[in-house]
């Protein structure tokens, strides 16, 4: 298992450049994670659904970021605001509301875990816990694997501007950077770790220029523009599928409503702090790019909400109707000898 | 039959399963250009390659980390934790994560990765090489933990582990690594998780311990039977899931128990062991449960005397025998 | 359609909100799950969705109104049917312990509505509505000792050894007749000297401090009349040949045998075989369930010096009258020596007692402990007796005995108990003077 072998021969040309037709797409699949993303707080503060992290404000990045890769192949390590990429990865508004209200049938954890956590039943995507940054180590141990067996899929791991204080992080990022594990390091800094400020977080200003400690690139990208987190990320993970390594990407996006839905931002954060985000809402921008680029007419985009409503109506309907698991389950899959085996 | 001390043992299984499914990577420190500081994995990277015998990074947390992740994506990966002192930076990804994932996905992803852990104490390793680990992991659903001490039982077990699909922590005590020697059959074979091993048969009471300390029970039995007292000597071998069974049937038969660890005393694998009797041998019980455990203090001091003092010892097992005898 | 628009049910604490702020007003048109109202509730504020799509046409609170959970406090015409949701009744919230002694006060009560969401906020959970009973047994499984041996835990034979106190003949309350610490205690407890209310004694009394062996025996007649419900029936036997054949064979038997011959290896002969034919009157309570015993192992009753003590014959049935005259002479001769061993009271499965021996014509024995039936044999008496022969009546003096059983009427039916006797009876009246032993 040569670690160099299969390099060249398998080498595939990534993803083309973001077409017109596909950027509609990726709007399309932000307005639906936006509407759900409101519907999903507005459950909360109705007692249904106990906790949720909003990806409002980091629905362009992810987007982009997702379709850069190759889902047929590539490793997805998450943490608890990839909401927007799950669905991104066709996730259905149904799983994503079972996970939040807990349900049977719930599809990454049986509702064992928050909401998001677990493992994805149709792609590689996986989010084991809600320890920050554990999922770093995690994710070069995916990478080494496909490195020993040359293979060419590609591991994106996901991580905040919080998980990039962990010792863990330095620890994976050291070690990928040693081995030129095919990964992509992205990070989604949205300046606070709950309430801790950026400042308060690294002396520096840029999460990307410790790549260089670990000698690999990093580079800084503007989360709200969908073309630009493509084309980063479709550079990285080229240079994975390549051979050459890893690579940092930093997106720097808003992060619209407090940490989770057991937090309140008006508590750290000033009026015209959180007032001025509305500025930076990729959703807002991401449709006057469209319009502009007369990729979008306004009568398509309310069309575009309107479905996404229809939608997340339809989703909310059916899964407040259904039943929590039984105890009957709770004991499975512990160990390979307790409970069926996988499904 | 050919004879092998345990560190001999473990490195032919680990060599022999290493031939048998290329799937299994060794990842730790120093183990691939020095062979391991206990040599364990001597001659490894000559044969398999720095592939598939990898020298990590300082970095504990990221042994098992790494280790997760492969597993996860089709590895057996077998990691090395030098000494069990140094395994509280990666309890994160032990007990946090790993033992926690088959559950959490609801058996979509599976772990079938192995730690080997060398323990113990009684090697004048003071307070950073001597420490006994087994109690955190022993303690978490999820995780199997084994224990064995003798050459025959470490192949068995490390083999077993290795095969097993979920986390598996392998302790070792170092101070058997050289010291205990013994007949190990050259053909494959394992040894069922979850099984203890009635290491010498008797009828006045039971002796329950693991590790270097079933060596030094069994001289003390040994002893003993001079004396007059008849004494079982039951292994444990594994501490997760432990054998309740083998624990019920001996204690009840003989009446009284005596459980010897080199651990410290409170919440530890004694208390485990002494709560089964309690549930299960009542109405059997000649005596009252006994323990022989190490003092409640850091393990363990480094001068001689104080060591000494901490680690039980074939004496003080020989003492507690009689006194427990005479109840 | 009309449809009335409730304030929901939030939380089991929760019984009231203050409308904060409406969102809509009336006449505007309104999408489902749109935002209505903003409520305030204790510490949380949060907003009521509207059900339904169509138009509001009535506010019936205002802002700053407190109205119970369950009120209607809008109306709407809907744009399609709706179906009318049923109103939760709202669950009256515990009354809070105001503090007395100063340990309540230090111990606290809970706050009324106080709650905290999963990672710290203020979430109210709604998700179930009313508590599913799926509660999971907490305990391990532990060991109960099930091979119907008599157990004695720890604690049980420290405290009998420290009081003194005899484990046989203890009623165990515990499972299974388990003798338990409490049952040892009281028996300790309830020594001779301590017995309150029981009468008071005068100077003119007597009070004799029993023997171990007298205690003992109290002790079990009182657990064998409060465990066992007794029940007795008696029949009359003409024993008339029997005292025939005594008479002319006794000298010849002693002298041939050296042993002596009364009337009681007779009557357990046929005692033996009767109980051989009826194994229920042969058998025991334990558990719960009869258990039949395989031996027939009969005691005799004999006083000795001490009191009444029971030897028993092993293997009655099938011996010879010889076998059981020897046996029972040896067993009465060391009874009454007071030189009895261990073997010769174990294991008896049924008593005979020859009350008639000191003329006693009627007996209601108390059964030995844990056998299941006693039979005394009382004095045989001449007494006049109607004989029929071929519809003819005339009296005639006859040799009588009354034999009585009590029996325990869980196990044996007073027909069974009838059967019983007869087999006795039958057995007893065959013999006569042509009776070959």
């Amino acid at each position: 298992m040569s670690a160099t072998a299969n390099k060249s021969s398998k080498l595939k040309t990534t993803t083309q450049p973001l077409s017109g037709e596909r950027l509609v797409e990726l709007y399309r699949t932000m307005v639906l994670s936006r509407y759900l993303d409101e519907r999903v707080w507005l459950l909360n503060r109705q007692g249904k659904a106990a906790i949720a992290a909003s990806a409002q404000g980091h629905e362009a990045a992810q987007v982009a970021c997702i379709e850069a890769t190759d889902p047929s192949k590539d490793h997805y390590l998450t943490y608890y605001r990839q909401f927007t990429a799950m669905i991104a990865l066709g996730t259905e508004p149904e799983e994503m509301l079972r996970g939040f209200l807990a349900k049977e049938g719930e599809p990454m954890s049986a509702a064992r875990q928050f909401p998001l956590h677990g493992a994805h039943p149709r792609v590689d995507l996986f989010n084991f816990s809600n320890v920050i940054a554990t999922q770093l180590p995690q994710a070069a141990g995916v990478a080494l694997a496909d490195k020993l067996r040359g293979d060419d899929a590609v591991t994106i791991v996901f991580f905040g501007d919080g998980a990039a204080s962990q010792g863990d992080t330095h620890e994976a990022m050291n070690f990928a950077g040693i081995r030129k594990l095919p990964i992509v390091f992205f990070c989604e800094n949205n300046r606070y770790a709950i309430s801790v400020p950026l400042n308060r977080q690294m002396a520096i200003d840029s999460i990307a220029s410790r790549a260089a400690g670990y000698g690999f690139p990093g580079v800084e990208v503007d989360g709200t523009d969908v073309v630009a987190v493509y084309e980063a990320t479709r550079a990285a993970v080229s240079r994975a599928r390549a051979g050459d390594g890893p690579t940092l990407i930093e997106v720097s996006v808003e992060r619209l409503l407090p940490h989770t839905t057991d937090d309140d931002h008006t508590r750290y954060r000033s009026a015209e702090d959180i007032a001025q985000m509305a500025n930076r809402d990729p959703v807002k921008i991401t449709s006057e790019t469209l319009r502009r680029r007369d990729l979008l007419t306004e009568a398509e985009d309310e069309a575009i909400h309107a479905e996404a409503k229809r939608r997340v109506n339809i989703a909310t309907d059916t899964v407040d109707a259904e039943p929590y698991p039984g105890t009957e389950t709770m004991f499975d899959h512990v160990t390979h000898d307790s409970g069926r085996g996988g499904p | 039959m050919p004879e092998q001390t345990v560190i001999e043992a473990v490195r032919d299984t680990m060599r022999a399963e290493m031939r048998r499914d290329e799937r299994v990577i060794l990842l730790g420190e120093d183990i691939g250009l020095r062979g391991g500081v206990f040599l364990a994995t001597d001659g490894f990277i000559e044969e398999f390659g720095e592939d598939r015998v990898i020298d990590t990074p300082l970095a504990e947390s990221l042994i098992c980390g790494l280790a997760l992740g492969a597993a996860v994506n089709g590895m057996r990966p077998l990691a090395e934790i030098q000494f069990a002192d140094f395994v509280w930076p990666a309890i994160n990804q032990i007990v946090g994560e790993a033992a926690r994932v088959r559950y959490g996905t609801n058996g979509v992803k599976t772990v079938p990765m192995t730690i080997r852990v060398p323990y113990g104490g009684g090697v004048r390793g003071g307070l950073y090489h001597s420490q006994s680990t087994e109690v955190l992991f022993a303690h978490t659903p999820g995780l199997t933990v084994v224990a064995p001490a003798t050459p025959y039982d470490a192949k068995g077990l490390l083999a077993s582990a290795i095969r097993s699909d979920d986390p598996v922590i392998v302790l070792e005590h170092k101070r058997t690594y050289r010291l205990v020697k013994g007949e190990v059959p050259a053909e494959d074979y394992t040894i069922p998780i979850g099984r203890a091993e009635i290491k010498r048969p008797g009828s006045d009471m039971t002796i329950v311990t693991y590790g270097l300390m079933l060596h030094y029970a069994l001289q003390a039995a040994e002893t003993a039977s001079e004396q007059g007292f008849d004494v079982e000597v039951l292994d444990l071998r594994t501490l997760r899931p432990l054998d309740a069974d083998a624990i019920a049937e001996s204690v009840s038969r003989t009446g009284k128990v005596l459980i010897v660890q080199e651990d410290t005393p409170a919440v530890s694998i004694s208390s485990e062991v002494a709560a089964i009797v309690g549930e299960r041998c009542f109405f059997d019980l000649d005596g009252p449960i006994t323990r022989l455990t190490a003092p409640e203090i850091p393990p363990m001091p480094f001068s001689p005397i104080q060591e000494a003092a901490f680690m039980p010892s074939v004496e003080k097992i020989i003492d507690a025998i009689a006194k427990l005898a005479e109840l | 359609m009309a449809f009335k628009i409730e304030l929901p049910h939030v939380g089991e604490s929760v019984t009231e909100a203050v409308i904060g702020k409406w969102l809509k007003s009336p006449g505007e048109h309104v999408e489902k799950y749109d935002p209505l109202v903003e409520v305030i509730t204790d510490k949380v504020s949060m907003d009521i969705p509207a059900p339904a799509s169509g138009t509001l046409t009535k506010l019936l609170a205002a802002e700053g109104d407190t109205v119970p959970m369950g009120s209607v406090i809008a109306e709407m015409e809907t744009d399609e049917v709706v179906v009318q949701g049923e109103s939760e009744l709202s669950t009256t919230p515990p009354g809070a312990d105001s503090p007395g002694s100063s340990l309540a006060g230090r111990i606290g009560t809970l706050v009324q509505g106080a709650n905290v969401g999963p990672t710290g906020g203020e979430f109210l959970d709604t998700s179930l509505s009313s508590s599913t009973d799926d509660a999971l047994p907490a305990t391990a499984e532990v060991s109960r000792p099930n091979d119907g041996k008599q157990r004695f835990s720890p604690v049980v034979t420290r405290l009998a050894a420290q009081h003194g106190v005899d484990l046989g003949s203890l009623a165990g309350t515990g499972l299974g007749g388990r003798v338990t610490k409490k049952d040892v205690l009281a028996a300790a407890e309830s020594a001779p000297s301590a017995s309150p209310a029981a009468g008071s004694i005068s100077a003119e009394d007597q009070v004799i401090e029993p023997t171990p062996i007298r205690r003992m025996i109290a002790d079990h007649m009182v657990r064998s009349t409060s465990e066992i419900p007794h029940a007795w029936s008696a029949i009359e036997v003409d024993v008339t040949g029997m005292v025939e054949w005594r008479t002319a064979n006794r000298q010849r038997f002693e002298k041939a045998h050296n042993v002596r011959l009364t009337y009681l290896p007779i009557t357990l002969l046929c005692v033996a075989a009767a109980l051989k034919a009826n194994p229920r009157i042969n058998s025991s309570w334990l558990d719960g369930k009869a258990v039949l015993k395989g031996q027939i192992n009969v005691g005799v009753a004999v006083a000795a010096p001490e009191g009444l003590v029971v030897p028993v014959v092993q293997g009655a049935a099938g011996s010879t009258l010889l076998e059981l005259a020897r046996r029972l002479d040896g067993v009465v001769k060391r009874a009454r020596s007071g030189s009895m061993t261990l073997d010769d009271v174990r294991g008896g499965t049924f008593t005979l007692n020859n009350t008639g021996a000191l003329g006693s014509v009627w007996g209601g024995a108390i059964i030995n402990h844990p056998q299941a039936a006693i039979l005394t044999t009382e004095a045989i008496v001449k007494r006049p007796v109607v004989i029929s022969r071929e519809g003819d009546d005339s009296v005639i003096v006859r040799s009588m005995m009354n034999i009585c059983l009590s029996f325990d009427h869980r196990i044996i039916d007073g027909a069974e108990a009838s059967t019983f006797l007869q087999a006795v009876k039958t057995g007893l009246e065959a013999v006569d003077l042509d009776t070959e032993f």
